[in-house]
């Protein structure tokens, strides 16, 4: 089996700032991260690489500094990672992304599965791994919480709002995984020696036969108008009363809100 | 001269950090009052390849060397310098058998050793000889193909956790320090049992306790370096420890200045935070020259362990140096605390009682200071 994951780094700490005038996050300064999700993908690959044998490939789209987030996959076990850097590919929105990411990936093909993290914890959109299902042509589930696999076929369950829905899908396929489906495991000290041999290739746009157009800023529709913090207001009640009585007020306010 | 660590220690760093801070640190106050062993973190350090990191690959390790060993020591203790001092007291144990072992040795008791799959233990002191190390009591008598040994070892590290112990006794009770010779010891051996579980003031999180042995008939095969070495390879292993308990108090004192810190920010007085005042500016700027300077000379002790280079003035150094640093930082971090940092609700008292045995264990400081002078002495004599 060959699986490719996504992966995007992104800053360490929930506090993002984000420019003022440019809308975008401030990366500099801020320590860096596998995006959570992603690592679940990649754990993900890895158990399957186990299973099936094969080959792990991590992708990434991104700045230079993104080699250190790639560095830890291959630490971790992926057999080879590719970095797409470009200065044309900045300032991509997801639609842009999805295309660059596709057209690197059409470059590892064959591939059986491709593994992405539901939503990247920076911007919160979760639309890549769709958006490349949909450029790739290929099926596709979105948050998966437990995924098997016969090398064939998969079957997918997908945490809904008031359950769970299973899907089967043939392969090759893009899936994106949520955080129970399993826990990532940390690159081991032999990992890490090893990781050092093996290969990280960056490819630029000229590499991947893209349309400039396409990519990048020019490539991104997306515009951010404006950017607040959401308001938050708190509201207090108190209940009078015996605490019995005040318990059977608070229930129905619960049922008012539809809290219960 | 070039400061900067190798991409391979840095990811490691980020690695072992991430770990402890979510596998290892949220557990510390706990294993502190349930004084036991958190044998689930030590699981999930053996699953993670943590006890391999110095030894090499042959033998199922990651080949990393000593830098790697005491980057990992530092980055556990600013967690809990209970795991820290389990790790430690395992490969005070394990590297004697890589540096002396025979290869048959080696074949058997190392891949579980590096593994992690089974703990070891290092025992040299007594009731009666601490720090006067050659004034050991146990014995080994040759019978046969056996030794039979007798004797009680004390403060021994990992005792009663671990499968297989390297246990230092005399073979020659007319010579001192030439007198005595090591073996490995497995757990289960008839004669060989666990004694009294210590109840110490820190580090709860490791055990401590007595070690036995009763007319403990050990294979001759067993005996670790040659008849009459043991005190050589104590000191060999010694040298390394001391730069891992140096780590230890790097971490720890690492440790006590955060929260000290992130408390100063935040905690008002006289109209402003504790920060702004002078006396707590000067207590932080100590505890960050000594841990910067402990780092170094603990970093530079391994360097020169990896580079084959004798290290042992320099092990002692880094030892009785992060020792005395991580001492003098949780005292002044429980000062910045006042009240709160001499109750069990915050960390840094805790602190303080793990790293009272950074002075004891290993070598005191007092012994360490005599082999540092008289080192020094000699040079320039």
């Amino acid at each position: 089996m060959h699986i490719v994951v996504c992966i995007k780094q992104v800053p360490a700490t929930l506090d993002v700032r984000v420019d003022p005038v440019t809308h975008n996050l401030i990366r500099e300064g801020t320590e860096s991260v596998i995006n959570s999700f992603d690592e679940n993908a990649l754990e993900e690959a890895l158990r399957l690489r186990e299973k099936f044998g094969g080959t792990v490939s991590v992708i990434s789209m991104g700045p230079p500094q993104v080699r250190e987030a790639l560095r830890k996959a291959l630490a971790m076990g992926a057999d080879a990672a590719y970095l797409l850097c470009d200065r044309a590919l900045g300032g991509a929105d997801t639609l842009a992304t999805a295309y660059t990411l596709a057209q690197g990936i059409r470059r590892l093909a064959p591939f059986d599965l491709i593994l992405c993290g539901r939503h990247a914890v920076d911007a919160d959109t979760g639309q890549v791994g769709p958006e490349l299902a949909e450029r790739l042509n290929l099926p596709q589930v979105t948050m998966v919480k437990k995924l098997e696999c016969d090398g064939k076929t998969i079957v997918a369950w997908r945490e809904c709002e008031e359950g769970t829905a299973v899907w089967e899908l043939p392969l090759p396929a893009v899936v994106t995984v949520e955080s129970k489906i399993n826990t990532p495991r940390y690159p081991s000290p032999i990992g890490i020696v090893r990781s050092a041999k093996k290969p990280l290739t960056v490819w630029t746009a000229k590499d991947l036969d893209v349309d400039e157009d396409q990519i990048g800023l020019k490539g991104s529709p997306t515009r951010v108008l404006r950017l607040f913090s959401p308001q938050r207001t708190s509201h207090v009640e108190i209940l009078p009363g015996e605490p019995e009585e005040a318990a059977r007020a608070l229930v129905a306010k619960l049922r008012e809100q539809k809290v219960l | 001269m070039d400061f900067r660590l190798s991409e391979e220690l840095e990811l490691w760093r980020k690695t072992v950090r991430e770990f402890t801070e979510k596998e290892v640190a949220p557990y510390d106050a706990e294993m502190d009052r349930a004084n036991d062993l958190p044998w689930d973190i030590v699981r999930k350090m053996s699953e993670s390849g943590f006890f391999g990191v110095p030894f090499p690959e042959e033998y199922g390790g990651a080949g990393m060397g000593s830098l790697a060993a005491v980057i990992t020591i530092e980055e556990l203790a600013r967690g809990s310098a209970s795991v820290a001092l389990t790790l430690d007291a395992h490969w005070l144990a394990t590297d004697p058998i890589f540096m002396f072992g025979t290869e048959e040795q080696k074949k058997k008791y190392l891949p579980d050793l590096v593994s992690g799959k089974k703990l070891a233990a290092f025992a040299l002191t007594e009731p009666v000889a601490g720090s006067d190390a050659a004034g050991i009591m146990s014995t080994a008598v040759r019978d046969g193909d056996y030794w039979i040994l007798n004797g009680t070892k004390a403060f021994i590290t990992n005792g009663g956790a671990a499968e297989t112990y390297v246990i230092a006794v005399k073979t020659d009770k007319t010579k001192g320090a030439r007198g005595i010779s090591t073996f490995i010891v497995e757990k289960g051996t008839p004669g060989f049992s666990i004694g009294k579980k210590e109840d110490k003031m820190g580090c709860r999180g490791s055990v401590t306790t007595e070690l036995i042995l009763d007319n403990c008939r050990v294979p001759a095969e067993n005996m670790l370096g040659k008849e009459g070495e043991g005190f050589k390879v104590a000191m060999v292993a010694l040298d390394f420890g001391r730069v891992c308990v140096g780590a230890m108090g790097v971490g720890c004192a690492t440790a006590a200045m955060e929260a000290a810190g992130r408390y100063a920010n935040q905690r008002q007085a006289f109209g402003g935070p504790l920060a702004k005042l002078q006396a707590v500016q000067f207590k932080i700027a100590d505890m960050a020259m000594g841990i910067e300077a402990a780092r170094l000379l603990t970093y530079r002790a391994a360097w020169l362990r990896d580079a084959g280079q004798r290290y042992t003035t320099e092990a002692a150094m880094a030892k009785v140096f992060g020792a005395e640093v991580a001492m003098s930082t949780c005292k002044d971090a429980i000062q910045i605390f006042g009240g709160y940092g001499y109750t069990r609700d915050y960390p840094v008292e805790r602190y303080l009682r793990d790293a009272k045995l950074l002075e004891i264990g290993e070598g005191a400081s007092e012994v360490l200071r005599m082999v540092i002078g008289m080192n020094t002495l000699k040079e320039l004599a």
